[in-house]
Parts: structure tokens; C-alpha cells; sequence
């Protein structure tokens, strides 16, 4: 008994004095590195000459962070870490909890709740915030993500100009609805059969190519439709975008106009304001973003479906089983189209405007980090990854706080993108595959069991 | 012997002057041979004899040089696979393949395989998906029809319990077996099998021949399969073809083949001149050659 308390007693001081040892050499480095690059500094004095300035405050704080954030490291992180592994590994068959069981359940009920809760905490006005650049915003690009992972999750054509897609969506309804007067609820289906019809023109000729080649050619595409939407002035205005794009009405019932008479506000007799609009906004892209996962998911256990999947796997296999990888890869690239179209004219009934700017690489490049962060092919990994990225960018703006620690000409949000790649890279080491790595088998004989990551293909046709 | 063994039967895979060129390279030079209805045909030859090629060329991954490819299923419906595509000579055709190196869907689940291999038959049932989406009765029970036949297949192949299981983390010799049941799923009147014991252990190569029988026996699926395991081709096939430098060297049943000099000079390595001087010896002794 006293043997094995002595033991573990010598361990953990051992596990202390190398800790204080390895915390010492990461000073010493931390030391070494960053002495001529924080702690000596060349200035301008007002004469003009060149001075040294010396900062050894600002060195010590940086060997300090270096050494204890070294000496925690070893001494308590990792031990930790190690034992919560052994423990995982011990007790492997563990049931899955209520939320992890009914996590999509909760999630659409917390979604339906939103708006009313935020109204309720802050007020009509105040609520515009949280429903309009937060909800509505992340709901946009989750559809927009869900849309693309058929075509890159699914189908393993790695596509870069998806936001072309998301454009003629866009601008079908902005133009068609300034045009002609048409309505949106006549507009939303055509701008998907639209972009679907792209979708397959783009398609029908670069679906020979593979892997990166077709990634040039989409990334190509998407610029093509920029590049018209800027210099056909004639018709799109060009660079000065479309505006004043009419809003959607509640299936023509209501409108949200406030000069007509079928106003929301005025047929139910209350106080006018913008936020019903936004609401209204929230529940169509929800229930545009439930219909999208729906349909994959049923996507999924049909046929075509799992040709998808298959076409990742090993397009010359699915070609000796007699499937027209043609045909299978244009329905994937047509079907993420069309809910790219849809996306896009909901982004232009929502914004009342669209210029060229809105469509641009980035975009695409969002998109597309936002499947691979989620785990391609995983509809709620994808989901967390655009309220994550989407949601953390938004939260950016409101970090006021960080300006009482930078000073006050600190601006969070133009940190965005160097954030939004950090963060990509850790959770790319952290889980290679994505948030959700696994993959849920369409059919089963006995039990449903995921299938690791480790076995699917990124697809490289 | 073995001519008139064979004469009698029907062929269901005719190669006539069969010629297949990349760049320089004859793979396979005037190659014309038959498989019957019903038969277990080994192709076989020594390494780079062009036996993949032949293949390639019958499942209409390669266009060949020149030649005709006709495939006749039992109905009396004629195919020329040569001018069909690799997806058309399945689908059309009813020409099934596996791969030398296997080519699963290793992220799909065994079951999921297999389901994928019944695609076109699905396609119809699901009306092109449309049907389906909406949730019509006639898709739920093709599906439910195409679980069935998977189950027999898996039966067959002794898969039945890795069903749930992804396909990559499936031993080697299950793959192998995976593969053939995949290929069955599609419905062929011709299989195709590209060295499918290789790799195998003993034990699994006798599994390996059961199984081939009995897909003979209870469907009337004919095969062709390359082979290098001798004990697989001679103890399992009717008919054996073989191929040195793109060119048949013999044709006739295992016995008549085994016993060919042209054969064993091929696979023991002897002189070119020497070939022919063993040959003129044979045709020495037995006028009108042993072909």
C-alpha cells in the first residue's frame, strides 16, 4: 500500500520537475525568438534618427505566456487528456444521451422558437439584430452548404463556382420580378429550375474532367457569370446592382408593403414595423432549409442517391455495374444548382438589392469551407460549421469589449478572415474529416451502424 | 477432343481477329476465340500475355483496334460490345466484371454495394427518382425486392453478418468474394472475373471455386475468368483459352491445354528458337499439329 502511494507520488513529482524543465526550454526559445523581434525595436525619434527601443515588459509577457502555457501543457493538460482517452477506451459502448439521440428534433424546435424568444428578450426592434443578421444570415449559408454537399459531399465533384449558382438565382428573381411584376412565390421555384438549367449547361461539357481539372473549370464558370452580370449593363445595370426588388408577401395574402392595403401590420392592427418582415423572412428560408434537407435525405435511400455516393467511391466501378456516370453526375450537379437558385432568390427578396459584388470568389470558397468543416456529406455537421463560422464572424461586431484591450480604433470584424482561417486549420488538425466524420449507411440489414471516416473517399471525379 | 466437346454448344461470346494497339505496342494481335453458354472459360497466359486487355476490350473500357465482339444472350439477342460503352455493355449487354485490383465502394456498406449494383433496375421502379421522392408504393417494394436479392447474394458469398459493415474493412479474400456477388446483383448472363483468386489463401480459393459452381449451377450465368492459380482453372473451368504476346497459343479443354508444349514452353520460359524447334518436333510426330 505504501509502496504504490510512494510510487505514484515519485511519479507526479516527476511529472512536475519535467514540466518545469520543459517549460524552461520553451522560455529559452520564446526568449531566443523573440528578442530581437519584441524586445528591441528601431523607431524614428522626432529628429528623425533612427533610435532602439527597448521593451522588455512586453518580452517577459511573451516568455511568461510561452513557459506556463508549456508547464500547464505537460503538467496538467495532457495528463488529463491521456486519462480521458484510456477512460473512452474502457467504456466504449456508451448509449447515446436524449439531445445527442434527438439532436436534429431539438434543433428545428429551438429554430421555431427563435424568433419569438428574441422578440419576447429584446423587443420588436431590438430583436432585428438577432433574427435578421443572425438567423437569417447562417440559414442562407446553410442552405447554400446543404446545396453544395450533394454535389461535393455526395457526388465528390469538388465544385468552386457554386456561387454562380446562387447568382442566377438571385438575379432571375430580381430581374424577372422588376421586369414583369412577377411574384416571388411564382419566381422561387423557376429561379431553382434556372440555375438547375445552368447547372447542366455548365455541366454537359467539363463533367469528362476530374478532381482539379474540374475545379479550374467551375471556378472558371462562376467568374464567367460575374464578369456578365457586371458588363451586361443593358440589363443588369451592372456594377450599380439591382434595387428596390419587391418584397415577398405571405402567399399574396399579406403583403409588406406599407402602402398597400393588404399591409400585415394594418390587417391585424398593429404598431408598423420592420421586424414582421424579418420574421416572415426567418420561417421561409427555415422551412426552404427543412425542405432542402428532406429532400437529400430522401435523395440519399433512393437510387440516384446512392449512385452519388458510389460515383465518390470509384467512378470506373460504377461504370462496370452499368450506371451512366454521365447522366449521375450531371442530376447531382443540376439538383445542388437548383437549390442554389432557390437560395438566391431568397437572398435577393431579402436583401431588395443585387450587385455583382455579392457573388464573388469568396463566396464560393465560404461555401465550400463550410462542408469541408462540417464533414461533407453530413447535413448537421454542416449545419454547426455555418452557424460556427457564419455565426462567429457576426459575433465579431459585437466583441465592443475588445476595444477597452487594443484601443479604441480596433475593429474586430476586419479580423474575420484571419479568424475564419485559424479556426479552419484547427479544427482540420483536430478532426480531419470534418465535424462529423462518419457517415450513416441508406440501408441496413440487421443494425445501423455509421461508417467511419476513414474508409470514405473525397471523390476525385 | 476437345473441338468436338465443344462444337456441339452454343457460344454466347464470340472474338473474332480481335487486334488492340497503344501507340507502338500490339497488346493483343488478331486474337479470335469463343465461350459457350454455360461454360467456366479460363484465359489465361503469362504475364503481360494481354488477358486484362481482352477485358478491357470485351467490357468496353478499351475500343479495340480492330475486330468484332459479339455477345448473344439466350433470348437470341445479339450485342457487338465493341461498339457499345463500358456502362451500355453492363446495362445492355449483360456483361458483368470485376477488377484485378479491387474496386469496392469502400465507404458504402456491404449491403449498400449492393444495392448500387441493382442501380438501373431501381431507376425504372423509383420512376427516375420522381416517383419515389413522392413516396409511391411500387419504389417500396422494388427496394424491398432488391434487399431480398442482395440477402441471397450475401448468403451466397457467406457475407451475411459484415452486412452493416463498411466494405473497406472487410478482409481480402471477402472483398474478393464481395466483388463477384456485386457483380452478380446486376443480373449478367456473362461474368466476367479478373484474377479473382489472387491473393487468396487455399482455403479461400476453394471457397472461391464453390461459389463460381454454384453461380454456374443456379443461375446458368456463363463465365470467362484470367487466372494465374492453376488449381482454380484446371479443377473449375470447361475451357481453357491462352494468350502469349497478344496471341492465342492454344484453345481446348484443361487437359488438352496442360499437356500443350506451346503451353509449357510459354510458362517455363524456353528459347524462341527452341519453341520452334519443339513445335516442328510435335508436328513431326503428329501431323496437323496439336491445335
Amino acid at each position: 500500500m505504501a509502496n504504490i502511494s510512494n510510487t505514484t507520488e515519485s511519479a507526479s513529482s516527476n511529472l512536475m520537475a519535467r514540466a518545469l524543465r520543459e517549460a524552461f526550454y520553451a522560455g529559452l526559445v520564446a526568449l531566443g525568438l523573440f528578442v530581437l523581434f519584441v524586445g528591441l525595436k528601431t523607431d524614428q525619434n522626432i529628429l528623425n534618427e533612427l533610435i532602439l527601443v527597448q521593451r522588455w515588459g512586453l518580452l517577459a509577457i511573451f516568455v511568461a505566456i510561452a513557459a506556463v502555457g508549456r508547464f500547464l501543457s505537460v503538467a496538467f493538460i495532457r495528463p488529463y487528456l491521456e486519462e480521458r482517452k484510456a477512460a473512452k477506451a474502457a467504456a466504449p459502448a456508451q448509449e447515446a444521451g436524449f439531445v445527442a439521440r434527438n439532436f436534429s428534433m431539438i434543433a428545428v424546435i429551438v429554430l421555431l422558437l427563435y424568433p419569438p424568444v428574441m422578440v419576447y428578450f429584446f423587443g420588436f426592434q431590438g430583436s432585428l439584430k438577432w433574427v435578421d443578421n443572425f438567423g437569417i444570415q447562417i440559414l442562407i449559408y446553410v442552405m447554400l452548404a446543404w446545396g453544395l454537399n450533394i454535389v461535393v459531399g455526395l457526388a465528390g465533384l469538388l465544385d468552386l463556382g457554386y456561387v454562380a449558382f446562387y447568382a442566377v438565382g438571385a438575379y432571375s428573381y430580381a430581374l424577372l420580378s422588376s421586369y414583369f411584376g412577377l411574384s416571388f412565390w411564382l419566381l422561387l421555384p423557376m429561379a431553382g429550375i434556372f440555375a438547375a438549367l445552368w447547372g447542366i449547361v455548365l455541366g454537359f461539357p467539363v463533367l469528362r474532367l476530374k478532381g482539379d481539372y474540374l475545379a479550374i473549370v467551375t471556378l472558371a464558370f462562376g467568374e464567367i457569370i460575374r464578369l456578365v452580370l457586371i458588363n451586361w449593363t443593358a440589363v443588369t445595370k451592372g456594377t450599380f446592382g439591382i434595387s428596390g426588388i419587391a418584397k415577398a408577401s405571405v402567399f399574396g395574402i399579406w403583403s409588406f408593403d406599407v402602402s398597400a392595403a393588404n399591409n400585415f401590420a394594418k390587417s391585424f392592427g398593429l404598431p408598423m414595423s420592420s421586424a414582421y418582415y424579418k420574421i416572415f423572412l426567418f420561417y421561409l428560408i427555415l422551412a426552404l432549409c427543412l425542405i432542402t434537407a428532406l429532400v437529400t435525405i430522401r435523395l440519399r435511400r433512393m437510387p440516384i442517391g446512392r449512385a452519388w455516393e458510389a460515383l465518390r467511391e470509384d467512378e470506373i466501378a460504377c461504370r462496370s455495374l452499368g450506371i451512366n456516370t454521365v447522366t449521375t453526375k450531371l442530376t447531382a450537379f443540376a439538383t445542388g444548382a437548383m437549390f442554389g437558385g432557390f437560395a438566391g432568390s431568397f437572398f435577393a427578396v431579402r436583401q431588395g438589392f443585387v450587385s455583382p459584388e455579392s457573388f464573388v470568389f469568396l463566396e464560393s470558397a465560404i461555401i465550400l469551407a463550410i462542408v469541408v468543416l462540417g464533414g461533407m456529406g453530413s447535413l448537421i455537421g454542416i449545419a454547426v460549421a455555418a452557424t460556427v463560422m457564419i455565426g462567429g464572424t457576426e459575433m465579431l461586431r459585437e466583441m465592443e469589449f475588445l476595444k477597452h484591450i487594443f484601443g479604441p480604433d480596433f475593429t474586430p470584424e476586419l479580423y474575420r478572415m484571419l479568424i475564419f482561417g485559424l479556426a479552419m486549420i484547427v479544427v482540420m488538425v483536430w478532426k480531419p474529416r470534418g465535424f462529423v466524420g462518419s457517415r450513416e449507411p441508406t440501408a441496413f440489414l440487421r443494425e445501423r451502424k455509421s461508417v467511419s471516416g476513414s474508409f470514405t473517399k473525397e471523390g476525385h471525379g | 477432343m476437345a473441338g468436338t466437346n465443344t462444337m456441339t454448344k452454343d457460344p454466347i461470346l464470340k472474338v473474332e481477329h480481335l487486334s488492340m494497339r497503344f501507340g507502338g505496342l500490339m497488346a493483343i494481335n488478331d486474337l479470335s476465340f469463343e465461350a459457350y453458354r454455360g461454360d467456366i472459360t479460363a484465359l489465361i497466359g503469362p504475364n503481360g500475355a494481354g488477358k486484362t486487355t481482352v477485358f478491357n476490350c470485351i467490357t468496353g473500357f478499351y475500343k479495340p483496334t480492330m475486330g468484332m465482339i459479339t455477345m448473344r444472350q439466350k433470348a437470341g439477342k445479339e450485342f457487338l460490345l465493341e461498339r457499345m460503352s463500358d456502362f451500355e455493355v453492363n446495362r445492355d449487354a449483360k456483361v458483368a466484371r470485376t477488377f484485378q485490383n479491387i474496386r469496392l465502394f469502400s465507404g458504402l456498406t456491404v449491403l449498400e454495394n449492393l444495392l448500387v449494383a441493382q442501380h438501373n433496375k431501381l431507376m425504372l421502379a423509383s420512376g427516375y427518382t420522381i416517383l419515389g421522392l413522392l413516396g409511391f408504393p411500387a419504389y417500396k417494394k422494388a427496394a424491398a425486392q432488391s434487399i431480398e436479392q442482395a440477402k441471397y447474394w450475401l448468403e451466397k458469398a457467406n457475407l451475411i453478418d459484415r452486412a452493416d459493415d463498411p466494405a473497406g474493412d472487410l478482409p481480402y479474400g471477402a472483398q474478393r468474394r464481395l466483388e463477384i456477388a456485386r457483380a452478380m446483383c446486376t443480373g449478367p448472363e456473362f461474368l466476367c472475373l479478373d484474377e479473382p483468386a489472387a491473393g487468396l489463401n487455399p482455403r479461400e480459393s476453394l471457397a472461391l471455386n464453390e461459389l463460381l459452381r454454384s453461380i454456374r449451377k443456379d443461375t446458368g450465368t456463363s463465365i470467362l475468368l484470367i487466372e494465374h492459380d492453376m488449381s482454380v482453372v484446371m479443377e473449375i473451368s470447361d475451357h481453357v483459352v491462352v494468350l502469349e504476346y497478344g496471341q492465342k497459343i492454344s484453345d481446348g479443354n484443361p487437359d488438352h491445354v496442360k499437356n500443350d508444349p506451346k503451353v509449357i514452353a510459354a510458362y517455363l520460359g524456353v528459347e524462341d528458337d527452341e519453341v520452334e524447334e519443339v513445335i516442328e518436333e510435335i508436328e513431326h510426330v503428329t501431323p496437323g499439329g496439336p491445335l
